[in-house]
């Protein structure tokens, strides 16, 4: 069971307080856009040994969505960081090259 | 014979008898006890009878390693099947009875089984019951499940007479097992200053160094444990919790601790189990080890035990298993035994010892107090049939040749020792082969992770591979140390010096003897729990089960209650010398929490019962009650279904109801509806965005109906949105969407449209709701006064603020049920009162309350949809008729791109219809119609379901809504459902508005 930390509250909480939402970072494609683009969207998502960045939210606390990025092999939390940003900040981008060199993450690395 | 001594038992109470029952006989045995001990006492070594073959078994060992010795213990709403007697400790008025057998322990018929042995190898369940096929379900399975278990499960309908609860802990250090190095990786620990917390699955501090002997500080170990002891008990920063075994450890520190409160003193106040829900910062797993059998042939038989377990016995509880025992080993450890049964005025006709060139300082005092020993000897067979009666020696090197037969009634055997490396592995931690000591040992190099990627998990002593009592207090003190050191604690640690007798190396024996024929190993068990022996892991790897994890489940090897704590080294060691590869390229099994089981009281905790799931009430939950209304959970509320009067049926109780309510006036408890307050200069904009219709031009005063699907466009929720004033919105959902859609609303203005400026309250549980319904419903609201509620004033589809029989109250003139309808919003508070109100006033109107069953038959004769009736999470708005509820006109909803897409258009969607039966019956629910032709599973092609079916009483006749494929492009035609006696029902497309059609009594 996991221990994250909420960016919002600052609360270090055990799992079961929070709830996980599913990958971060999506971009919402709607009305105009190509049927490939919707399907991305909607039903494509990375599945990586490593490094992946995710949504939860603090419903048992102060309600807030907030973004985690993580390692899904060994379980190492690099950084949460607000919901409210289209990618990660530079501060965890730094911390995971620290300790995963050369990682990268659809786009991002 | 197996006997109390008439001296010894430093963990027994001679003072205090105690009697209790096993199979019926009453027996007595100390204060201090372990059932295992007081059955041994009372010469009772045979306990029961193993699973696939029958065969007589003893206890074996003296811990929770026990494979044999499980009891049914307690009875009725205390009874508990595989209890191990080993860990239970003795109390006044214990029941015990013995499992896996029948009639009875001494005469079994089962036990024709092991005479079939020749025909029952691993593997045999896979290639004998797959044919006939047949034959699995009416032959097979009947006979393999009154055959097969252990105990038995407790009576279904009995509840639980205990209770039991969940703490929780946060700790810097948590230190498993409370043997010494538990105990002095917990003191420096702890004199460093961290939060330390140690607990100990047993009922006793120091573990078994007091049996072993050897000297801490100066001082014998028992007396350094009371120090120890002592000394934690003073510091504030430690806790130690006694019969609290560490079950499991999960990611990032979390472990789970299973106290058993009160189990040696049943019925006793408080809870029996408690599970502990602990946070280390580091976990120091301080486990100690578990010996091996050896195998040989008959090492199965009531008196062969464990050499740890005769001394313990001896030691701990002055009992002996035997007055002559033959110890046979590959190591020095075993001869303390010896030695202890020598000194307590037993015999020891010989030890055998598998090595050459035998043992070291222990093997001479042994000689030296007068015991014969057999260097490179060791067991061909062991004597006996129920119990042992002797045993055959051989040389280890051979195949088996008797060289002498020695009498003896029982034997210790010793095949070394494996660390308890359970908690460990449970999260990740690797191991080291350790070939000289023939161990699987933690490879310190590669713990298990935590969230900051360091390794949260150390061993301290036997468990961490330091073997003997120096190195044990050793690497006990700088484990402890240092894990507190890691959090920043760094204190001058005291270390604690064990003494001990040198020992000689020991050998690895995986088979006794070396070059043991067929017979001898298919009678060499290795599981005893599950009959596994060494010829079926043998079997097992010439037929192809190379992977360990593969050999285990043909075989079942190490898959029994006790999880293999002894079998699992030796079934591998055997499975890496029929594969003839080195043993760490075969590895282990994985190990997986618990480990040992633990209840499920204690995983339950005080989650039962009425605790389990609380249940919302309205403010009219009581009086509900005491009209006796009939129960619907809805989510987590309870909604009245129906009211029925005495000698009333529901279904007379559902149509008197709705006949009222048509024909005068109905009341509805409508408190569970789901009320969001959307508010903000945005909000108008993010409504737009979460409904399919546009709710930003809903003039204030005014309701709208409005749907909210999902991103992939299905149907999600419904209800009516009222618009409050210029910057406010109140959307109503569904009983059961209240909270779902509060935080779907909560996602997307978070995570998508954060630059929003709009705040959503779920504000469901401040109001109390009533519909007031049927053609009296506007009359009863003017008696009570306050408000101008006419045609005029408040029209349908709008809403008003003030008074009504002198409470603040909001009335909504909206209608689920096609009358003239209104519901009334009072402050929650005020909800009794005025319900108390409208039933007063209406007397005159025959005022009659409904319940859910009438709301949805009044909803479904006039075709208005349910969620979680008509939608099931693949249904769109326009599969239901509803297009007028969705804008044209916006870019945007969600929703809107995923209803695009081209199976979401294609014309032959099934839609919503009405279906009337041609016999005027009710369809069964959710039956489906047929199409002709078959699938490509031989089935009949359907052409839609049926999602809503009641009797309704306003049209005397069977109704239901369904979708169809083009249904409203059918309407009139026939379709066929067949129902599951076999017959069919007809049923003709009609338009799914029943009921007034062109809405004549709701607009009035």
């Amino acid at each position: 069971m996991l221990t994250l930390t909420c960016p919002y509250c600052g609360v270090s909480g055990e799992e079961t307080e929070f709830h996980a939402g599913g990958e971060a970072h999506l971009k919402r494609f709607i009305s105009g856009s190509t049927d490939a683009e919707f399907d991305e969207y909607m039903f494509l998502r990375e599945n990586p040994k490593g490094v992946h960045f995710e949504r939860w939210r603090h419903v048992y606390g102060c309600g807030k969505w907030f973004h985690a990025a993580r390692d899904t092999n060994t379980l190492e939390v690099f950084g949460t960081y607000s919901a409210q940003v289209s990618e990660p900040p530079k501060e965890i981008k730094d911390k995971i090259s620290a300790k995963r060199p050369g990682w990268s993450w659809r786009n991002f690395k | 014979m197996s006997t109390r001594l008439s001296s010894g038992g430093r963990l027994v109470n001679r003072a205090k008898q105690v009697s209790f029952t096993f199979n019926g006989k009453r027996m007595t045995g100390y204060e201090g006890d372990t059932l295992g001990s007081a059955l041994l006492a009372n010469d009772q070594m045979m306990v029961g009878r193993s699973f696939k073959y029958h065969r007589p078994r003893g206890i074996v060992a003296s811990g929770v390693e026990e494979p044999n010795a499980l009891v049914n213990l307690g009875q009725g709403a205390r009874m508990e099947p595989n209890q191990r007697v080993t860990t239970t400790e003795l109390f006044d008025g214990l029941t015990a009875t013995s499992q896996n057998h029948w009639p009875s322990l001494e005469f079994d018929i089962g036990a024709v089984n092991t005479y079939l042995w020749r025909f029952l190898p691993a593997g045999f369940y896979y290639k004998m019951f797959m044919y006939p096929r047949a034959f699995w379900k009416h032959v097979y399975e009947p006979f393999i499940r009154q055959s097969a278990g252990l105990g038995k499960a407790p009576d279904a309908e009995t509840l639980d007479a205990d209770l039991y609860e969940h703490f929780h802990a946060y700790v810097d250090v948590l230190v498993i097992g409370g043997g010494v190095a538990g105990l002095q990786a917990a003191l420096s620990a702890g004199r460093a200053g961290a939060r330390v917390m140690l607990i100990e699955q047993t009922a006793h501090w120091g573990g078994r160094a007091p049996v072993d002997g050897g000297t801490i500080d100066g001082m014998a170990p028992g007396a350094w444990v009371e120090q120890a002891v002592a000394e934690l008990s003073g510091m504030e920063n430690v806790k130690m919790r006694p019969r609290t075994m560490g079950a499991g450890v999960y990611d990032h520190g979390y472990v789970l601790g299973y106290e058993r409160v009160n189990d040696h003193k049943p019925g006793a106040k408080g809870v029996r189990h408690r599970l502990w829900r602990i946070r280390a910062q580091r976990i120091v797993s301080a486990g100690g080890a578990i010996e091996r059998p050896l195998s040989f042939a008959g090492n199965d038989l009531p008196g062969v035990m464990l050499a740890s377990a005769v001394r313990d016995y001896i030691v701990d509880y002055g009992v002996s298993p035997g007055d002559r025992v033959v110890v046979v080993t590959n190591n020095d450890d075993a001869y303390r035994t010896a030695l202890a049964v020598k000194a307590a005025g037993l015999q020891v006709p010989v030890i055998l010892d598998a090595r050459p060139n035998g043992g070291g300082a222990l093997a001479e005092a042994a000689k030296k107090a007068g015991i014969r020993v057999e260097n490179g000897k060791g067991i061909a067979k062991v004597k006996g049939g129920k119990r042992v009666t002797g045993v055959a020696i051989c040389l280890q090197a051979g195949e088996g040749s008797v060289i002498e037969e020695i009498a003896c009634d029982a034997v210790a055997m010793s095949g070394g020792w494996s660390p308890v490396v359970h908690l460990w592995s449970h999260c990740g931690g690797k191991l080291l082969w350790d070939a000289e000591r023939a161990m699987f040992r933690p490879d310190g190099a590669k713990p298990p992770t935590d969230q900051d990627g360091e390794g949260f998990v150390v061993c301290a002593g036997n468990a961490n591979g330091a073997m003997t009592l120096d190195a044990v207090m050793a690497d006990a003190t700088l484990q402890g140390a240092g894990a507190a050191a890691e959090l920043g604690f760094k204190g001058a640690a005291a270390g604690a010096k064990g003494e001990a007798e040198a020992e000689a190396p020991m050998a690895a024996v995986w088979m006794m003897p070396q070059g043991a024929n067929i017979k001898l190993r298919m009678k060499s068990w290795l599981d005893y729990q599950n009959d596994v022996k060494v010829s079926d892991v043998q079997l097992a790897a010439r037929e192809g089960y190379e992977s360990v994890e593969h050999a285990k489940r043909y075989t079942t090897l190490g898959m029994a209650t006790d999880q293999g704590k002894l079998s699992n080294i030796n079934g591998l060691a055997i499975l890496s010398y029929a594969l003839n590869q080195p043993i760490p390229q075969t590895g282990t099994t994985t190990f997986r929490p618990p480990y040992t089981p633990i209840s499920m009281g204690a995983i339950g905790g005080a989650a039962r019962a009425e605790v389990f799931q609380p249940i919302r009430r309205t403010s009219l939950y009581d009086w509900h009650e005491a009209q006796n209304a009939y129960w619907e959970p809805v989510g987590q509320w309870r909604r009245p279904y129906c009211y029925p009067k005495a000698g009333e049926s529901h279904h007379d109780a559902v149509t008197r109801e709705i006949n009222q309510t048509r024909n005068s006036l109905g009341l509805l408890d409508a408190s569970t509806l789901g009320k969001l307050i959307v508010k903000g200069p945005d909000a108008g904009k993010f409504l737009d965005l979460m409904y399919t219709n546009m709710m930003s031009n809903l003039a204030v005063g005014k309701c709208r109906y409005g749907l909210m699907c999902n991103e992939n466009g299905f149907l999600s929720d419904d209800g009516v949105v009222a618009r409050m004033d210029e910057d406010t919105w109140l959307c109503h959902t569904t009983t059961g969407g209240a909270d779902r859609i509060h935080a779907h609303m909560e996602e997307w203005l978070q995570t998508e449209w954060w630059d929003l400026k709009v705040y959503v309250a779920n504000v469901t549980e401040q109001w109390a709701q009533f519909a007031v319904v049927g053609p009296n419903g506007r009359k009863v609201l003017e008696k009570l006064g306050g408000m101008d509620v006419s045609k005029e004033t408040l029209p349908f589809m709008q809403w008003a603020e003030g008074t009504l029989g002198g409470v603040k109250a909001r009335a909504f003139r909206i209608s689920f049920s096609g009358e003239l309808s209104y519901e009334i919003a009072v402050p929650a508070s005020e909800g009794r009162a005025f319900w108390d109100m409208l039933l007063k006033a209406g007397e005159e109107f025959g005022a009659t309350p409904y319940g859910t069953e009438a709301l949805h038959v009044l909803r479904a004769e006039k075709g208005f949809i349910m969620i979680g009736d008509e939608t099931d999470g693949t249904v769109i708005p326009q599969d239901l008729g509803l297009d007028w509820a969705i804008s044209k006109k916006k870019t945007d909803y969600i929703g809107k791109r995923g209803q695009e897409r081209i199976h979401m258009v294609r014309p032959d969607r099934w839609k919503l219809v009405g279906l009337e039966t041609l016999d005027g019956s009710v369809i069964p629910d959710g039956a489906y119609a047929v199409d002709e032709g078959k699938n490509s599973n031989g089935q009949r092609n359907t052409q839609g379901r049926v999602t809503s079916t009641y009797y309704s009483p306003t049209l005397g006749r069977g109704i239901a809504l369904g979708i169809v494929r083009d249904g409203p492009k059918r309407m009139g035609e026939v379709i066929e459902f067949p129902k599951t006696d076999g017959t069919s029902v007809k049923a003709r497309i009609v338009d799914p508005v029943f009921y007034d059609k062109e809405g004549a009594k709701q607009n009035v």
